[in-house]
């Protein structure tokens, strides 16, 4: 685990605050004194021992790492002759999802700068659930904003993160939704920065957030790679994920980076359709620039106002992505495409029924990537065996329960969110 | 620290005051280009330059604006919303720059990103814009901004902040041109009761830093705010406090003569002053 932190190549030890052209700090000047004090703190807390071991009891004895692969033939059936599956298993994760591999990393740094109050932003509420539940664990004041029109969507998570002693503010200004969930954040650390860490959820925002919450996921592609080996004798032909602001996907990808044989693939949401207008395709539909401390691609107008984004996933609504895959996109070295919300339901219902697993909507972004690359994944099989695909399913859909069953129609009425009428989410 | 050698409108303006027969400070006047409309902002900018403010900060609409609290954000909402674009601000520039005032473009740097940096600078020199004031670029990520800002001969207004360290003190001052903006108390704009009492210590340390002229703004809203603002500093920066009464104004000309109301108490309050020798 120590290594976690701080293996990899020439690639996979790519540090900020650049990466090629992307990256950066385009914040306040307010904001610089607490990134420079994070990026210390975390380079010390890496250069400790005692740091690495705290983090290493923690996911073994608390989160459930490591969580296994599982290989799905049955819904690999729908991928290709020739070709074998295997998911990484986020979602059996404690709350859910790939999200509380970073949220232990920086709570833990917290306590190590000595602040007691965190704030973060969250969309579909998966983040905000993990930080309101490492703060609970921790003993730490924790405020989490969302979007008004996400907290109407995710109420239940509401319900959740109040449950476990956060304080949820309902962000009503601009479009309601993520990214004005991050302003309100950023306001609230500009005016409270002394005392408050920002306690972001994925790799995006300014130095050293990106390189950091990589780290901290890591995690993801070292533990399923010695579980390939294990289980095949070989690496992967290709490494599959989704792409939100891109956490789950970078913690995937790391380890394989310095393997040029191993492809990777992340993919967007292409919601209606990148040609509707109507999707959160950053590198289909988007152009680089500037939004929330780093520089990307972007989903912005031909004036740079930002551009409203749009999922069935909430987790993958957002108009921009993580630098490092700007980066790894114009270098090649990883290849992103969209899949649309109807494509990435139709792969959710597929794993439901094939194997007994309900994935995140956001995940199914990536089932249904592996389904799309799946003619050209029989032509990698070689040597007389299979070519295996490795998908991270990054959390799991009980969150998504409504969601789906209003897609489907699988209620008669819209679903009843009472708790005095047996809801069990 | 810039070795080309380019007048500074704001500078020029600013040391004029302070060699005036009032030995005084400056009254900064924020306004966004498109609220209540681009032609009702130019009115406003204006009256604004009529009613006593010395230099104009002219803001332009942007989707994100985190260094701005609510106020100015539902002023830039509704200008947006009302389909103010980057090349009105320009024309703002062009329709305002003879009222009397520098005019600054204040901008979150995406909007220059996206038209293009030196390009931007063209324009915005050529239409008699003084320069930008750039709350979310920091000086380590302007050097496109820094060169163009050389050849277009335009001021480059960083911050600095309560928590920015000597060192950052020292390079923004260096990398400023024009003022440097000192935001006074840890935050976003907004009208407060009190202006932050770091301001004070921040000025002398910005200027013991290497900075000529500092300006303060965050929170200045009242004439015995600016009075006691003015003292010590080289400029006091009012945003909130104008674009609220045009936000609060039934109609468009009371609007301007609530404007024209407030800006008189400020610059009243700036002309009181008792000053601190530079």
């Amino acid at each position: 685990m120590r290594d976690v932190l701080r293996s990899g190549g020439t690639l996979g030890a790519h540090e900020g605050p650049y990466f090629g052209e992307f990256g950066g700090r385009f914040v306040p000047e307010a904001l610089v004194a607490a990134l420079d004090e994070l990026d210390t703190e975390y380079h010390k807390a890496l250069a400790d021992p005692t740091f690495a071991d705290e983090l290493e009891r923690l996911h073994r004895t608390y989160t459930g790492r490591p969580n296994p692969i599982t290989e799905v033939p049955r819904f690999a059936a729908h991928v290709g002759d020739g070709v074998r599956v295997f998911l990484k298993r986020e979602d059996l994760n404690h709350t859910g999802s790939h999200k509380i591999n970073n949220v232990l990393g920086q709570a833990l740094l917290v306590k190590r700068m000595g602040k007691k109050r965190v704030i973060a932003e969250t969309g579909a509420g998966q983040h905000g659930v993990a930080t309101a539940t490492a703060c609970a664990l921790m003993d730490l004041d924790c405020t989490i904003y969302m979007g008004e029109e996400d907290t109407q969507r995710q109420a239940l998570n509401v319900a959740r993160m109040r449950l476990l002693g956060a304080e949820v503010v309902p962000v009503a200004i601009g479009s309601r939704t993520l990214k004005d969930a991050i302003n309100e954040a950023l306001r609230d650390w500009v005016a409270n920065v002394d005392t408050t860490h920002y306690l972001l959820g994925t790799v995006t925002g300014p130095h050293p957030f990106p390189e950091m919450v990589r780290d901290f996921h890591k995690v993801i592609g070292d533990e399923a790679r010695a579980q390939l080996l294990e289980e095949t004798g070989h690496l992967p032909d290709a490494v599959v994920a989704c792409v939100g602001g891109g956490s789950n996907a970078m913690g995937v990808f790391n380890a394989f980076l310095d393997d040029p044989d191993v492809r990777l693939f992340g993919f967007e949401a292409g919601g209606e359709g990148v040609e509707s207008g109507r999707h959160s395709a950053r590198f289909s539909g988007g152009v680089p620039g500037v939004l929330h401390g780093a520089r990307s691609y972007l989903l912005q107008d031909e004036d740079g106002q930002t551009l409203p984004s749009h999922s069935v996933s909430a987790g993958l609504d957002y108009p921009s992505v993580g630098p490092e895959h700007a980066w790894l996109h114009d270098i090649g070295r990883a290849t992103y495409r969209p899949v649309t919300d109807v494509e990435a339901m139709q792969a959710f219902e597929l794993l439901c029924r094939t194997e007994g697993i309900i994935p995140a909507i956001e995940s199914a972004h990536a089932l249904a990537g592996a389904i799309q690359i799946g003619a050209e994944a029989r032509t990698w099989a070689a040597d007389g065996r299979d070519a295996v695909v490795l998908v991270n399913l990054s959390g799991r859909g009980d969150k998504d329960v409504a969601t789906a069953a209003a897609w489907f129609g699988l209620i008669e009425d819209e679903p009843v969110l009472k708790a005095d009428e047996g809801e069990q989410l | 620290m810039s070795t080309t050698q380019v007048r500074s409108a704001s500078a020029e303006r600013l040391d004029a005051l302070a060699a005036g027969p009032d030995a005084r400070a400056a009254l900064i006047g924020y306004l966004p280009v498109g609220f209540p409309s681009v032609p009702g902002s130019v009115r406003a900018v204006r009256a604004m330059v009529e009613a006593g403010v010395d230099v104009v900060e002219l803001g332009m609409p942007y989707t994100d604006p985190v260094m701005d609290g609510p106020l100015i954000q539902r002023a830039v909402d509704a200008a947006l919303a009302g389909g103010t674009r980057v090349r009105d601000t320009l024309v703002a520039v062009e329709q305002v720059a003879d009222a009397g005032a520098p005019v600054l473009v204040m901008t979150y740097w995406n909007l220059v990103l996206r038209y293009g940096v030196d390009a931007y600078a063209r324009d915005l020199a050529a239409a008699g814009g003084a320069g930008l004031i750039t709350p979310d670029l920091i000086p380590d990520e302007a050097a496109d901004w820094m060169a163009a800002a050389d050849a277009h001969g335009l001021d480059r207004v960083f911050l600095v902040a309560p928590s920015s360290r000597p060192e950052r003190l020292a390079s923004t001052a260096a990398a400023s041109r024009g003022f440097v903006y000192a935001a006074s108390t840890m935050g976003v704009t907004g009208e407060r009761a009190t202006v932050g009492e770091r301001a004070q210590q921040l000025v002398a340390d910005t200027r013991a830093a290497g900075a000529s002229r500092v300006c303060v703004g965050l929170g200045v809203s009242r004439p015995e705010q600016a009075a006691q603002v003015a003292s010590y500093a080289d400029g006091v920066i009012v945003g909130s406090a104008f674009v609220r009464p045009l936000l609060d104004a039934p109609d468009e000309t009371s609007g301007l003569d609530a404007l024209q109301s407030v800006v008189a108490g400020l610059a009243a309050g700036v002309r009181s002053a008792a000053r601190s020798p530079r």
